[in-house]
């Protein structure tokens, strides 16, 4: 025998999803600035077949039963692209948290015997419920993946490095240096090295936080890696208060040349390669 | 000795490190403590810190703000379930390290820091208490 709610939800598709759009149109944050309200009712629509459609008796109390494995996958869209198109969890759970509303609407215009009522909609909630909760799991995973992106994008943008000079290259560090970030500051110092045939290059630490002595190690392996391309390496921006840190650690960069600020490194740096910079003398043009 | 503050802070992976050492600058320019010793403090913690994500997985930090009425600083206990250390003396010294690294990690925090303390059990894990004082 058919669950009666099943059939009665089977029937009538068209009302619930009437319902589930006044639903969502009422609600106060409906975003339509993000997705138009065709989209979001075609949306709707297809995720309310597809529930429907699927329901029966034995996964009514199962939303991860094989039968609700096209309801899923629409939920999984649905959510991940609204992590991504910037809705916020609160909109997102009110989209389906808005159908069971719209569920149990229709079961209390349908089922008269209270009883019957009550077990049926603890039915439907639990299942509802179980949806939301994997919309929210997939919603966040979403969000995650935006930060993962992220992440890569700034590693791959804070490591730049400028040829300052013919024969001179800066790379400013901003930010900790750690392992994975040295082994990309590396390459790319070292493969500009090669591009550009420049002598020297200058490391800028102004705003590296904290110098401890994994960043120490690091840094002297990027100079020791740039010597043995034949290229001479200046540390610069070393703040006082970083100077008396690396002294008490016992780190020993006396092999390294380091310079306070970036201006001093260039100034040494055209020292090395013979070059001066004078100021123009204005009376001789005239 | 009084604890004004206090907050434990879970760190497993490296990020990590970075909102812990965020949090910890909050507290030492709130206590007033001078540009140089929070330097000091902020890059003994930061090595503390990879020390029990190198050896250990990770491990908790407990933040706490003390105060023994004349002066204020900065306590961290950071505790691992680790591998733990074998030898603490040799471990302390200057160049030691079994994993190829400078090995100025634990002798280094010791003099960037005012009070140290290491406790560690081959096979339990190990317990580093630190202290600052906003003038130490």
């Amino acid at each position: 025998m058919k669950n009666e709610a099943i059939r009665i939800l089977q029937k009538k598709n068209k009302a619930i999803l009437e319902s589930w759009m006044k639903f969502q149109l009422l609600d106060e944050g409906l975003r339509e600035d993000l997705m138009s309200n065709d989209d979001l009712r075609s949306q709707s629509e297809e995720l309310l077949s597809a529930l429907t459609s699927n329901l029966n008796d034995n996964n009514i109390e199962d939303a991860k039963s094989m039968g609700f494995e096209q309801v899923n996958d629409i939920l999984a869209s649905v959510s991940i692209s609204r992590a991504k198109q910037g809705f916020s969890p609160r909109e997102t759970g009110n989209y389906i948290f808005s159908l069971k509303n719209a569920l149990l609407e229709i079961l209390q215009q349908e089922i008269k015997d209270p009883q019957e009522l009550y077990m049926q909609s603890i039915k439907i909630g639990k299942l509802i419920d179980s949806f939301s909760i994997d919309t929210f799991e997939t919603f966040l995973r979403g969000r995650e993946d935006v930060i993962l992106r992220q992440t890569d994008e700034i590693t791959e943008i804070s490591t730049p490095v400028i040829q300052v000079w013919d024969g001179i290259l800066a790379l400013p560090i901003i930010g900790t240096l750690d392992s994975a970030r040295t082994q990309v500051v590396m390459e790319n110092l070292l493969q500009k090295i090669v591009e550009t045939g420049s002598s020297i290059a200058i490391l800028d630490i102004s705003g590296v936080p904290a110098v401890d002595s994994l960043v120490a190690q690091h840094l002297i392996k990027t100079v020791s890696a740039t010597r043995l391309m034949g290229a001479e390496c200046i540390i610069s921006g070393i703040r006082p208060e970083i100077a008396q840190t690396v002294v008490h650690l016992g780190i020993d960069l006396s092999n390294i040349l380091t310079k306070s600020t970036l201006a001093s490194a260039l100034k040494t740096a055209f020292t090395m390669l013979q070059l001066q910079v004078t100021r123009k003398n204005v009376t001789n043009l005239n | 000795m009084v604890v004004l503050n206090k907050e434990l802070m879970t760190i497993v992976r490296e990020v990590d490190v970075i909102p812990f050492r965020n949090r910890l600058k909050e507290h030492a320019v709130k206590i007033g403590m001078g540009l140089v010793n929070q330097t000091k403090i902020i890059t003994a913690a930061s090595e503390l810190a990879r020390n029990m994500l190198k050896y250990a997985k990770g491990g908790k930090v407990t933040l706490e703000v003390i105060s023994t009425g004349r002066e204020n600083g900065i306590r961290l206990t950071f505790k691992d379930q680790g591998p733990g250390i074998a030898n603490i003396p040799m471990a302390m010294k200057d160049g030691y390290s079994t994993a190829k690294s400078l090995g100025l990690g634990l002798p280094g925090t010791k003099r960037l820091v005012s009070e140290f303390n290491i406790e560690s059990e081959v096979g339990k894990g190990t317990t580093v208490t630190v202290i600052k004082w906003k003038n130490g």
